[in-house]
């Protein structure tokens, strides 16, 4: 009987030991979302899901010119940084497959230089991935002069495989301001009177 | 759809008598009332269809729900072994548990279909007549008329706002509308599809007016997409959805519903405002009176800076440093212009350059001369002070 | 039935060691855990209870009536991550510590030193966790469900929290892994699977659940802390990331969790019913596979807390029919337990009242789930108090219910005492009234408009809010009955036989009352 419970007890540690590396696998499987959701977002443009890198031109894809799609265009900008940012046109009638180019105009009304990124994102989220950019200020960060003002140029096409249904397709862009922890002066001291408050994300 | 039709029939008798009492203005819908218990018909076709598909379901479960309560409660009463009963024996009969299997699962299927065609009904945003962006702040919102170039912030109103304090001045039961009330709400025309463009400034909020039958996250960096059509002029009310850090419960959602004409009469009064009336702009740059810097001043505050700098600018723990006897406030006077237009990045401090030279001009004399910070006597921002800070 | 044949064996004491240190601290004896985790749990389940009075007092009238918004979202975030973590998790726990071994006739857990260091992860990430109330900026306030980018605001607690849930994660998977470990390996012989008491098939299933789940939500809180502090930018969309991704991380963990919360309780009340209806448990093998689908579709459902956030069409119509799926097997437990109750001889013992309140409720909780599966209305329910309603009735009429139920049909068996039936019958029925008249309004405050995790509400929403209050006070005020009425049982009362119920049927039965403190050293005979 001594026997028989100590046998069971060896191999009660063996599965206590498969059952950590199922553990451990999932923990991993956790990070293993990350990429997989991009991917799954790219292909069913979930979330409004737009590729951030350049896309080659239409080339000579076939298309019916007489197709006509309404592109809308939405600027946000994020946090409470001094900025503006809006579209210079709010909406343009595209034939898919064909090139246009749209312009945005940004303004650093900050008289230190900063860094922005914008980020697009595009609305139905399914059309997403039959929006293609092939120059786009969105593709790198931006840097900005004090109180510099810049129009900056979007280079486009839409796909022509977007659905029938999508007669509108929206582009929004998110700037986001990203300079590091070198802040200019004046704003450091302001940051003390807030001092315990929290920090926000970078 | 028998369901479909006595809903279709009693909105359209209670749409009949709400045209009857009210002379079309921006009624007040009598869904939100005190015991109040349950979803609004609402006043677009995607909230009634919510409305319908939630009665058909609430009526299924309830079904379901009653049986399983009187077969206990059946069990109960007639098994006791105070009143003799003997135990069977029996654990086990293959019928009856295919039975209830597959008897709920054919019910649920019955449900599916109409929530199929709800939802695909939802998603389509094709036709639509004008678009509104819908921005989310800590704790506010920004609408943006796409095509007709209007654009402004709604915030909770004042007396809500004084309300809401801890020891208020007056209670939220004097209050109309109570935490339900915006200083500029969302005017939309009646009849006509609106696209709605939501997206976010700072974290995720949910914008949510239960008589347009659904609510959508606004999420920083992404932007959403959803509907309505709106059949009634009226005042409809919502409020944020998703938590969103201290305020959350104080950025309600008005919407003011219009019919055509009278919205394109707004719209002219808007557009007049932007590009006409210069009173309230920044061009103004003329001196103004201490005593009207001041009362302009208070306003700002009350309804911009109070809620977390509290009333008497004490402050609130260290997120919302005291205001009264501030160095900051006291000290370098650009400096201290510069925290308001520019914010202090890593706070929530955020920059206040969206409003008037002159409502910063006040704001700035108010805050540098309350609650004993005027020992130094008269210190005055004028609006062109402002304009030069910019 | 405790055999003296080991006197050579030195690990085999037939009493606990003396002195209370030694005894509590460095124990590997799994009743003695057992009776860790449990009043660990109940000391949770009052911090977290508190924190739910300091709501339900905010909540009694509108206005900011007695503390700052802010921290009434540390009480809000506290609560449901006390409660979960610290108060229904440890207490299932415990009850699976001390039951498993005995109920499938083994020594102790398989893993005993793990066992012990299982347990005592757990105060350790309360203590990080709690301490956070006493910090400048307060406790984590972005919910429990600590989406980005708000809980990147959250300043120094911040660290602490992720902490904390990496600590109680670590704790909760070793627990399981033990606790697999046991059952795969530690059964008398003749014990088959098929022949296992519910209760430990039940943890079985949520074992796997947790070891399956928990490094997931590890992953996704490490992920937030590099985020936060070492520039990665997984869920900010400043870097390429997106914040709607950690609540698809986040939720893959959070629904399995919710079964995680409920399958011991379905366990419970399936050794419960049978006894006091006196009549074997119906349908046992589809008992067993209707828990093992719930717990598979678990893992596919998870989008159905998202509808809200911009999925397309196919995301949302999958994740709504895969939810509506769940209502199949967990009806399938309904009505077996009901069919239990049919042509039984039943009494209302405790136990019994608690379990037959556990079916009804938690159907009430199951059937508004049902209505919160549909995408195109849970548009109007989502994040409003129709929720609160619907997850405090699967999780405190079932989960709590079970537990409490499981208190009193265990007790006399570890206390040897039975405990007074006439306080019992008053702690069912106060606690029975109350949770309803707590909850059930708060349905229609949903239905009406009012969004949850608000600390202040328009006016119109004052009269259910005031009597959802009044109950929930009366609610935590009868728990006091709860512990005065263990604490009286634990102290003396009537002598327990050792089958204690008439309809008892199982190996822990067998076993004198109070259990030994060594229990089936020589594996008992299973027919
Ligand atoms: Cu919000
Ligand atoms: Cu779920």
């Amino acid at each position: 009987m001594t026997e028989e419970t100590t046998i069971q007890r060896r191999s009660g540690g063996r599965t206590a030991a498969k059952m950590a590396l199922v553990a451990v696998g999932m923990f991993g499987f956790g990070f293993a979302m990350v990429p997989a959701y991009q991917v799954f977002c790219e292909v069913t443009g979930f979330n409004g899901f737009v590729s951030n890198e350049a896309s080659a031109g239409p080339g000579d894809m076939e298309y019916d010119p007489d197709r006509k799609v309404t592109v809308e265009f939405v600027a946000t900008v994020n946090g409470s940084q001094p900025w503006t940012f809006r579209p210079k046109q709010s909406r343009m009638e595209v034939t898919p497959g064909e090139l246009y180019t749209a312009y945005f105009v940004a303004e650093n009304q900050y008289e230190g230089s900063t860094v922005s990124q914008i980020i697009p994102s595009v609305a139905p989220g399914t059309a997403g991935r039959h929006f293609k950019k092939t120059e786009c200020f969105c593709f790198t960060e931006q840097r900005f002069a004090g109180s510099e003002q810049r129009k900056m140029p979007v280079t486009f096409f839409v796909d022509p495989a977007l659905p029938e249904r999508n007669q509108t397709v929206t582009l929004s862009y998110t700037l986001f301001d990203i300079r590091d922890g070198d802040l200019p002066e004046y704003d450091e001291e302001a940051a003390e009177l807030h001092a315990g408050a929290p920090q926000s994300a970078d | 759809m028998n369901q479909n039709k006595l809903t279709r029939l009693f909105v359209a008798s209670t749409a009949a008598l709400a045209m009857l009492f009210s002379a079309g203005a921006a009624a007040e819908s009598d869904w939100r009332r005190p015991w109040g218990v349950n979803l609004p018909e609402g006043v677009t076709s995607l909230s009634q269809v919510a409305y319908s598909m939630h009665m058909l379901t609430f009526w299924i479960v309830t079904v379901i729900g009653v049986a399983v309560f009187a077969g206990v409660f059946f069990s109960v009463w007639k098994y006791r072994k105070s009143q003799g009963a003997k135990p069977a024996t029996w654990h086990h009969s293959t019928t009856v548990e295919i039975v209830w299997t597959a008897v709920p699962f054919l019910i649920l299927l019955g449900i599916a279909v109409p929530a199929t065609q709800a939802m695909i009904k939802m998603e389509d945003t094709s036709g639509y007549e004008m678009t509104v962006k819908v921005t989310g702040y800590q704790w506010m919102w920004e609408y943006e008329y796409l095509d007709e170039g209007i654009h402004f912030y709604s915030r909770l109103d004042r007396d809500s706002d004084r309300a809401r304090q801890r020891n208020p001045e007056i209670r939220p039961r004097d209050v109309e509308h109570y935490l339900l009330n915006v200083d500029n709400p969302l005017v939309v025309p009646v009849n006509t599809k609106i696209r709605f463009l939501l997206t976010a400034n700072d974290v995720i909020h949910s914008w949510w007016v239960p008589e347009l039958g659904w609510k959508k996250d606004t999420i920083p960096g992404f932007v959403n997409e959803a509907w309505a059509e709106i059949q009634e002029p009226g005042t409809y009310r919502g409020q944020c959805a998703e938590l969103c850090g201290r305020d959350h419960a104080f950025m309600p959602i008005v919407v003011v519903a219009k019919t055509e004409e009278d919205y394109e009469a707004w719209v002219a009064e808007q557009q007049e405002e932007v590009n006409g009336d210069v009173a309230v702009d920044d061009d103004d740059l003329s001196d103004m009176e201490m005593d009207d810097l001041m009362a302009l001043g208070e306003d700002v505050y009350d309804n911009q800076c109070m809620a977390c700098h509290q009333a008497g600018g004490e402050g609130m723990g260290d997120m919302f440093p005291a205001l009264a006897g501030s160095d900051k406030v006291l000290g370098d006077r650009d400096e201290y212009k510069s925290i308001l237009l520019d914010g202090v990045s890593g706070t929530t401090m955020q920059s206040f350059a969206s409003l008037s030279n002159q409502e910063l001009a006040g704001v700035l004399t108010y805050v540098r001369n309350a609650w004993g910070n005027d020992d130094d006597g008269g210190d005055v921002f004028q609006p062109a002070d402002v304009e030069d800070a910019r | 039935m405790t055999a003296t044949t080991h006197d050579t064996h030195d690990a085999h004491h037939h009493g606990p060691p003396p002195g209370f240190f030694k005894r509590w601290l460095f124990t590997t004896n799994h009743k003695d855990l057992g009776v860790l985790y449990m009043v660990f749990g109940l000391l949770m389940f009052f911090i977290g209870g508190a924190m739910a009075m300091v709501i339900r007092a905010e909540l009694f009238q509108p206005g900011l009536n007695l503390v700052d918004p802010h921290f009434f979202n540390q009480m809000t975030t506290m609560h449901a991550l006390v409660m979960i973590f610290g108060a229904v998790m440890p207490a299932f726990t415990g009850l699976a510590n001390w039951l498993i071994p005995v109920q499938i006739g083994a020594p102790d857990m398989a893993l005993p030193r793990i066992n012990n260091w299982a347990f005592w992860l757990l105060p350790a990430g309360f203590v990080l966790l709690l301490a956070t109330l006493f910090l400048p900026g307060g406790a984590p306030a972005g919910g429990w469900t600590m989406y980005p980018p708000l809980v990147l605001q959250l300043g120094d607690s911040f660290p602490f929290l992720i902490l904390a849930v990496h600590i109680l994660g670590i704790s909760s998977i070793m627990g399981s892994i033990n606790i697999v470990a046991t059952i795969l390996n530690m059964r008398a012989p003749g014990m088959t699977l098929m022949k296992m008491p519910m209760f430990v098939w039940a943890w079985l299933i949520t074992a796997f659940l947790i070891v399956a789940v928990m490094p997931v939500l590890a992953g996704a809180v490490t992920m937030l802390l590099t985020d936060q502090y070492f520039g990665t930018s997984f869920f900010s969309a400043a870097g390429g990331g997106d914040p709607v991704m950690f609540q698809h991380i986040f939720w893959f963990f959070g629904h399995p969790e919710v079964y995680i919360l409920i399958l011991p309780a379905f366990g419970i009340v399936s050794a419960i019913i049978p006894t006091f209806a006196r009549k074997p448990l119906f349908g046992y093998s589809s008992m067993v596979y209707a828990t093992a689908s719930i717990a598979f579709l678990s893992f596919i459902v998870w989008g159905h807390h998202m509808f809200t956030v911009g999925m397309p069409l196919a995301g949302q119509l999958f994740f709504m029919y895969a939810t509506m799926l769940v209502a199949v097997p967990t009806g399938v437990k309904i009505f077996n337990w009901m069919a239990t109750m049919w042509q039984g001889s039943m009494t209302f013992e405790t136990p019994m009242l608690f379990s037959i309140a556990f079916v009804l409720l938690f159907t009430i909780g199951g059937l508004s789930g049902v209505m919160l599966a549909l995408a195109p209305v849970d548009l109007q329910y989502h994040d409003t108090y129709f929720v609160v309603a619907h997850f405090h009735y699967v999780l405190v009429t079932g989960a709590v219910f079970s537990i409490m139920a499981a208190v009193y049909f265990w007790l006399p068996k570890w206390t040897g005492h039975m405990y007074d039936e006439k306080l019992g019958k008053w702690h069912f029925w106060l606690s029975t009234i109350s949770v309803n008249v707590l909850f059930f309004p708060q349905h229609f405050l949903g239905l009406a408009g009012m969004p949850r995790r608000i600390p202040d509400y328009a006016v119109q929403f004052a009269e259910f809010n005031m009597i959802s209050s009044i109950g929930g006070f009366v609610f935590g005020l009868a728990q006091l009955l709860f512990v005065y009425i263990i604490v009286k049982c634990v102290r003396g009362g009537q002598k327990a036989s050792s089958g204690v119920w008439e309809g008892a049927k199982g190996l822990e039965w067998t076993l004198p009352s109070p259990a030994p403190y060594h229990t089936f050293e020589t594996p008992p005979a299973v027919k």
